[in-house]
């Protein structure tokens, strides 16, 4: 007997109505139940970070949280970065620095910054340094770049953002 | 301008950044099924009962097969074929029958409605096993277990060696591991049962020659199998040779008439997915009074695994082929036995071969330094080919081609490197700031600086790639009447960015903006000729054939052009994709009007000439093309926690012209991520059981941003490669190639070893070891320390060897080998 669930939840500011059983991720629930396939599985265990979205204004991989704990939600995949056609800045600053090769941990990389940046706007905090940006990066997994596009990208976009740069 | 040479942004880029790529699970069909393999427990036994009711029971399940459900006897070939070397008897079946040689091994196939309901029945198939003892280190291993044994060389070493005034040699172990990307494998197969046809997700690198086995397998006419071009999260080698799963689920789909979906967890990943690397080297070499190599001689174990797979023997092949690499060397004797254990099989890891060989041999030149007195790049200079001896033929062949170093200048890159290692400050103090790479806002990086009794090393290595490997690619391109160009290549999308790199090809030969060319890659229906993404290939060997075919394409559009115009063809230009009469500028066509005058029933096609603005062309090579560079490594490592931090990285590396010289710099990056990897994180490890130890990205731990550092690029674009129309060499695999040789050499630097670190990757267990050992050796005799000629004794000073059990008993000391070779 499946143990079902009617939820509620907000994805990229679209309301979903949906029944999920007890025990399906959010990862699975968001790809294969509401079609938001741009959140990728690559461990299932919780280490890559590939699956990274933002619940409630924090990162969270969403391979460790059942769908159930986003009844009631507002979620942000990578689908909602961008306004449009238009790529938004740290999107564009992935693209301007080869940020990524096959793109399956980027949506992650993505995610992660983004909610980093989000955070850190309007705080009074020190610019974000090289080193600062490893250290937060370091929390998922890429296999082709070395990581050093995603650095120069994230710092790129927290200088531009920290300027007033509107985009 | 051209739009070759530039960095041109992605076309990839806004699709995957918008999550818009389209990934192998990722596809979806009406009414699909799920599959879950049921993988063996036991590193080898007989399987005495294999009871799959309860499994077939379960809610949501539609049938679970075994091996007896299937047509008997289905082995998977293998692709790359050595010629001498007949594995037939070690050929993987598809499904394991009544012995199962490694854990993992597909033992049954569960198929259900939901993936989630597949997992819980796979637990419910039983599974009892009559163990056997599970043979797991291939230098001990009975003769039975040796699938092959391959030589390569040329000269009497035998001569060289005893007229030698010095021999160093060494033993270099090098860890299993393996590509291991981001995405996990994927099909999903969707059958036609009325037309006969099967669709297929999922597959890349070899797209046409995995439709062309599994038809076989199937006894399907190939056409009636269509490879769909997929994005897919990473190759590096694994990702898209023929696996079990390759045949299980077409043949699910095509009994079944369901479309079926299959997506692998990364614990399966890490015991299905091939394996690599895992090599022991017992490796010497002569030198006369002068510093200069007179012979080479490599003594190589390789540890296939339970089974050879598509790869056949051609890691170990490349090994012994490759291995003189950039230098002179007289006499050269190399054997390698290829021996089976209860392991996961393998085969190849970006770099096959020459990640492995040039550790070895690159720290055999560090410690030879050592003893001879001499500096290492110095030693290096003294033994390099020079340009003057270009093209050089060794007396080797690989991968069925002969072994001829193309063109290049190997002392001037190591020069250049070395110059530019002074200038960011690898060898002195702190790195220069606005080094290459840096943010300009950003200091220069703290870590190089070294204290708290940490010690700092400095190691180089050089190596020679291979690439572009033929026989053929065949590229369609054809201008659709929108004016759009459209490039149909044999290559496969696994994140090098081919799309973009061939349309700046396409887009140059035919003088449009490369945002008008469409790229797909790797669809067997568009491109039924390709011969696939591998072997650093797609560039020289894909890229040349898009060449030709888009250059014909230009010909053709102004013979037509020249009908339209009324002109004759030597007085019109085609740029912008407009052509032009020449002192005419008001007259002018597009590309789309001529597309639309090569129409059927168009008045400008003569009779008989074929319609459409479209040309097929194939580019056969039959040699490779050699790139080559040399790298950098600052470490500093701990002596009393064993931890190895790299600091700084350099590549210096010649790829004869960069397409795109960004996505070069970033195919160096990865791959230098990759070799830290093996160097000093990744590894496969087993227990005496033959259960594996590495089965999440807990134990396989593959390098962070926190393991990464900054590394530097010297792109050196010197050598066109003289052997394709586009003077490229391939860029995928030197990032790689040299990382293990030039960490290992930086720990020995750092630690003052006199012989070999023994063993990749230096963990911090390992590390501590050598460093106990050395610290003391030194005590013991602290003039040994300081006296090159204490060093002569390797075994002695080789701590890896004396202090790591497990080491000792896989290789016999490098003194023994010493003596073997000079007998």
């Amino acid at each position: 007997m499946k143990d079902m669930h009617a939820i509620c939840v907000t994805v990229n500011g679209r309301r979903h109505d949906l029944v999920v059983e007890a025990r399906r991720t959010l990862a699975d629930m968001l790809r294969h139940d509401l079609g938001y396939t741009g959140t990728h599985l690559g461990c299932e265990h919780g280490i890559c970070g590939a699956c990274t979205v933002i619940l409630d204004g924090q990162p969270v991989r969403a391979c460790l949280v059942f769908g159930v704990q986003a009844d009631g939600a507002q979620v942000r995949t990578v689908e909602g970065l961008a306004d449009g056609d238009r790529l938004s800045d740290l999107q564009q600053a992935f693209s301007d620095h080869h940020a990524l090769q096959c793109g399956f941990c980027t949506p992650g990389f993505l995610m992660l910054a983004e909610a980093y940046l989000a955070e850190a706007d309007g705080q009074d905090d020190q610019p974000l340094t090289q080193q600062r940006a490893r250290e937060l990066v370091a929390s998922n997994l890429c296999r082709c770049t070395g990581y050093q596009g995603i650095v120069e990208a994230v710092v790129a976009t927290a200088q531009a953002r920290a300027g007033g740069d509107p985009r | 301008m051209s739009v070759i040479g530039t960095r041109l942004p992605r076309k990839e880029d806004p699709r995957l950044l918008r999550g818009r790529g389209r990934f192998g699970d990722d596809f979806s069909a009406p009414g699909q099924l799920w599959a879950r393999i049921v993988r063996s427990p036991s590193a080898h036994g007989l399987v005495r009962e294999l009871d799959v009711t309860q499994a077939a029971k379960a809610p949501g399940i539609t049938t679970v097969i075994t091996s007896g459900d299937i047509p008997p006897g289905l082995v998977i070939p293998v692709r790359l074929t050595i010629p001498g070397t007949d594995l037939g008897d070690y050929l993987q079946p598809v499904l394991a029958g009544d012995t199962v040689r490694y854990v993992g091994e597909p033992l049954a196939v569960v198929v259900g409605d939901d993936p989630y309901a597949c997992e819980d029945a796979a637990e419910l198939v039983e599974i009892d096993v009559a163990e056997r003892p599970a043979v797991l280190d291939a230098c001990t291993a009975p003769a039975q277990q040796v699938a092959a044994e391959l030589a390569a060389g040329y000269g009497d070493t035998a001569a060289a060696f005893a007229a030698a005034a010095h021999v160093v040699s060494i033993s270099l172990a090098i860890g299993r591991h393996s590509g291991v990307p981001l995405e996990p494998r994927c099909l999903l197969v969707v059958p036609d049962p009325q037309a006969g046809t099967l669709d297929i997700f999922g597959m890349t690198k070899v797209p046409v020659w995995n439709r062309d086995l599994l038809a076989g397998l199937l006894g399907m006419d190939e056409t009636l199998i269509r490879v769909h071009a997929v994005d897919a999260g990473g190759g590096f080698g694994v990702r898209g040779e023929f696996y079990p799963e390759d045949f299980l689920i077409p043949w699910l789909s095509l009994t079944l008439a369901r479309p079926v979906k299959w997506a692998e967890d990364r614990a399966e990943h890490l015991v299905a997915v091939n394996h690599s690397r895992q090599q022991y080297h017992r490796i010497a070499a002569a030198f006369d009074a002068d510093g200069r190599i007179t012979a080479l001689d490599d003594d190589i174990v390789h540890d296939n695994g339970a089974y050879c797979r598509t790869h056949g023997v051609a890691v170990p092949e490349l090994t012994v082929a490759m291995l003189p690499g950039p230098y002179r060397v007289p006499a050269y004797r190399g054997r390698v036995r290829v021996v089976l254990t209860n392991k996961t099989p393998c085969g190849t890891y970006r770099a096959p071969g020459r990640f492995e060989g040039t550790a070895a041999r690159e720290h055999l030149l560090d410690v030879a330094a050592t003893q001879l007195g001499l500096d290492p790049v110095e030693l290096r200079r003294r033994n390099l080919l020079t340009a003057d001896e270009m093209p050089h033929q060794r007396a080797i062949t690989t991968l069925r081609t002969e072994l001829i170093l193309d063109t290049g200048d190997y002392p001037a890159l190591l020069a250049a490197t070395a110059k530019e290692a002074d200038r960011l400050g690898y060898r002195t103090g702190p790195v220069a700031p606005g080094a290459p790479g840096a943010s300009p806002a950003s200091p220069a990086s703290p870590a190089l600086s070294v204290g708290g009794g940490r010690l700092r090393g400095f190691g180089l290595a050089m190596f020679v790639e291979k690439s572009g490997l033929g026989p053929q690619e065949t590229a369609d391109v054809t201008v659709s009447k929108s004016g759009a160009v459209h490039v149909y290549s044999g290559g496969t999308s696994l994140g090098q960015g081919i799309e973009t790199v061939l349309a700046q090809i396409a887009a140059d030969a035919l003088g449009v903006d490369p945002g008008v060319v469409h790229v797909t890659a790797g669809d067997t229906a568009a491109q039924p000729f390709g011969a696939g993404s591998w072997a650093s290939r797609s560039t020289v060997v894909g890229g040349s054939a898009v060449h030709q075919a888009a250059t014909a394409v230009r010909e053709r559009a102004v013979q037509l052009a020249a009908r339209m115009l009324e002109a004759a063809e030597e007085d019109l230009d085609l740029a912008d994709g407009s052509i032009t009469v020449r002192g005419d500028p008001g007259t002018r066509i597009g590309l789309a009007d001529v597309a639309r005058a090569a129409e059927p029933a168009s008045g400008y096609l003569r009779p008989g000439e074929p319609a459409g603005l479209s040309a097929r062309r194939r580019f056969e090579v039959s040699h490779m093309t050699y790139p080559y560079g040399a790298h950098a490594a600052v470490v500093d490592v701990d002596p009393g926690t064993g931890q190895v931090r790299v600091l700084r990285y350099l590549v210096a590396y010649e790829v004869g012209r960069a397409i795109n010289p960004m996505l070069v710099e970033g195919q160096l990056r990865g791959g230098v991520a990759q070799g830290i990897g093996g160097a000093l994180l990744e590894e496969f490890g087993y227990d005496e059981a033959g259960q594996p130890q590495a089965v999440t990205f807990m134990e396989y731990r593959m390098p962070t941003a926190a393991e990464v550092p900054l590394v530097d690029v010297l792109l050196s674009q010197d050598a066109p490669a003289p052997g394709n129309p586009l003077g490229v060499m391939g860029a995928g695999e030197g990032g790689v190639s040299a990382v293990g040789g030039a960490v290992a050499n930086a720990v020995r630097d750092a630690l003052g070893l006199a012989g070999s670190v023994g063993q990749l990757p230096l963990t911090p267990a390992r590390v501590r070891r050598l460093a106990d050992a050395s610290a003391q050796a030194k005590a013991a005799d602290p003039a040994a320390a300081a006296d090159p000629a204490a060093a002569a004794d390797p075994a002695a000073a080789d701590p890896a060897t004396a202090a790591d059990p497990a080491t000792a008993a896989d290789l016999a000391t490098a003194a023994d080998l010493a003596r073997a070779v000079t007998a």
